[in-house]
């Protein structure tokens, strides 16, 4: 007989492989993007300097806070956050506007129906990110399907510009987290208490003002789960940005990317990592806190 | 729950629009993949040449088999080590450090896939790695196996705790208990697991080109140095063939789940 004690002791060991996983795969990293982001510059590979040295009898720590000055300074990461920042918010709420519709008709949908539309919204998210973004180049180009359209129908007599403008930047971006949205909505919607509702009716509310005094509030938790879910990786969104968006359209990931690949500096690609984990902070403990609610 | 009543006019609009959004791009793709034209906007007449053409391109193919090898092993890697997460955080309710192992669980999948491509990166490079098809696999099932640890989770929360306590209450050791009761029980969640890693490593493109090093290419890192020149019929015809895998995988996880419910209730 073994008692619930022992039973949890031994379990309890399972804890230590995915534990040192993460550990040294992604808690050890996230220190070292921080170390890194405070050495200096050098020709070779690695090409930064090391941050501690041992000459035999004395550790000397060298900091430099010079990449992280610079990254602050200048206008160019400033605007690539700030601008981050905006695409970030706006789309987070045009992927609201969009996702909550169809979140609420889903849960008002009967059984076998709901299950089969859940599923043909998270059909997409399996499928690749980079397909999908690839699949909008193809509509919005110059010389795509929607301008072809378009021209076709005599609306205009010249093609639009939309690729590689911020507006594709958006479509692209609330097509492909759109289901980040619609599941936490979905979830919530679902397990409304459909006895408040019919309380609000029989007291004369009707439909719209029953869903604006009664469902809405009480969808507030999935609204701030599923907008923290598109919001932090938008941020650092790089697939959008880089094959819908122009030289207008500078995203922070995009620019980590080009510090990284085309200009090999590494202290200041890692500065700018910092800054943009630092930024999410606050977003990711806010979903930390929904989920931790929301999670059994 | 049951519902009341049925969708209204304005919910059965909503549903229809947003279903169309999501789905018509991919239809316009795999359309014109079988477009006889080199242009993508002109329909020229049906052919599959540029099949033909996506299968004799050797740098295509030397990245699928990049891909699928580096998916196979990371997406077995990712379920290991969810199976245990997933054990932890739903049989043991309390115990010090449970917030920061969640913490630790969840802060993957909501990174930035540049963040976690950058910080590998540089783990690598500290530690003296070789950079190639190892790390990236490394790379791979440290961020997919919180979403495998998810998926079974949910299910492993809907397992009914009396029948192993049955089993060890007739003396059975409580690993065993595990292996024989529990573990053919949630045999759909793992594969579904798998499955579900499997795809975000075939579909990943920022965190492989980090993680990577000079030779080592997966498959979308290919088509991403392609499609920067532009769309091609050829990359519709590679496209259409990935969304038949992921189709044929997700036909395969929701029989095997019988409903997708557990898949579901992950994200």
């Amino acid at each position: 007989m073994v008692t619930p004690k022992t039973m949890g002791q031994n379990q309890r060991l399972l804890i230590i492989p995915p534990f040192l996983w993460l550990g040294v795969m992604f808690l050890l990293p996230t220190l070292l993007v921080l170390a890194i982001a405070l050495s200096s510059t050098r020709v070779g590979m690695p090409p930064y300097e090391p941050l501690f040295t041992w000459d035999g009898a004395m550790l000397s720590i060298k900091l430099n806070f010079e990449n992280l000055q610079f990254v602050f300074r200048d206008g160019l990461y400033a605007h690539a956050y700030l601008n981050s920042l905006k695409v970030a918010a706006i789309a987070t709420l045009l992927t609201l506007l969009i996702a909550y519709p169809l979140a609420y008709g889903i849960s008002c949908c009967k059984h076998p129906w709901r299950s089969l539309l859940v599923f043909l919204v998270i059909v997409p998210f399996w499928s690749s990110l980079l397909i999908r973004v690839y699949a909008w180049m193809a509509i919005l180009s110059n010389d795509g399907l929607l301008n072809s359209l378009l021209l076709a129908s005599g609306l205009i007599d010249r093609p639009l510009q939309i690729l590689n403008t911020q507006t594709a930047v958006y479509i692209g971006i609330v097509y492909s987290y759109l289901p980040f949205m619609v599941l936490p909505l979905y979830s919530n919607l679902a397990d409304r208490d459909q006895s408040l509702l019919e309380a609000a009716r029989d007291l004369g509310c009707s439909r719209l003002s029953s869903f604006w005094r009664i469902t809405f509030p009480l969808s507030l938790s999935g609204i701030v789960a599923g907008c923290a879910l598109v919001f932090i990786p938008v941020v650092g969104e790089f697939v959008v940005p880089d094959l819908l968006g122009g030289a207008d359209t500078q995203m922070i990931g995009r620019t980590i990317w080009v510090e990284f690949f085309n200009n090999r500096d590494w202290p200041v690609a890692a500065s700018v990592t910092v800054l943009l984990v630092l930024l999410l902070v606050i977003p990711i403990t806010l979903l930390q806190s929904r989920l931790s609610k929301m999670r059994v | 729950m049951s519902q009341s009543r049925g969708p209204s006019w304005f919910n059965r609009l909503s549903i229809f629009v947003v279903m169309l959004f999501l789905y018509l791009p991919i239809f316009i793709l795999v359309v014109f993949s079988f477009n006889k034209s080199k242009l993508v906007t002109v329909w020229g007449g049906f052919s599959t040449q540029w099949y033909g053409a996506a299968l004799s391109n050797a740098a295509l193919l030397d990245g699928a088999r990049v891909s699928f090898v580096v998916a196979a092993v990371s997406a077995t890697i990712a379920t290991a080590l969810g199976l245990p997460a997933a054990l932890v955080m739903v049989r043991i309710r309390r115990f010090r450090g449970r917030q920061v192992f969640m913490g630790l669980l969840a802060a993957p999948m909501v990174m930035p896939e540049v963040v976690l491509g950058v910080s590998m990166l540089l783990m690598f490079v500290a530690l003296g790695v070789d950079r190639g098809p190892l790390t990236i696999t490394l790379a791979h099932a440290t961020f997919t196996m919180c979403f495998a640890a998810v998926v079974l989770q949910s299910r492993l929360a809907e397992l009914d705790p009396s029948l192993e306590e049955a089993a060890r209450d007739l003396g059975c050791p409580p690993a065993t208990a595990f292996l024989k009761v529990a573990l053919p029980n949630i045999l759909p969640a793992l594969a579904s697991a798998w499955l579900l890693s499997f795809t975000l490593s075939l579909d990943d493109l920022v965190i492989s080109s980090f993680t990577t090093g000079p030779g080592a290419s997966t498959l979308p890192m290919k088509i991403y140095s392609q499609i920067k020149f532009g769309v091609t019929p050829e990359i519709n015809a590679v496209s259409t063939m990935i969304l038949g895998v992921v189709a044929l995988g997700l036909l395969a996880a929701a029989w095997s789940t019988r409903g997708s419910e557990a898949a579901l209730r992950g994200h």
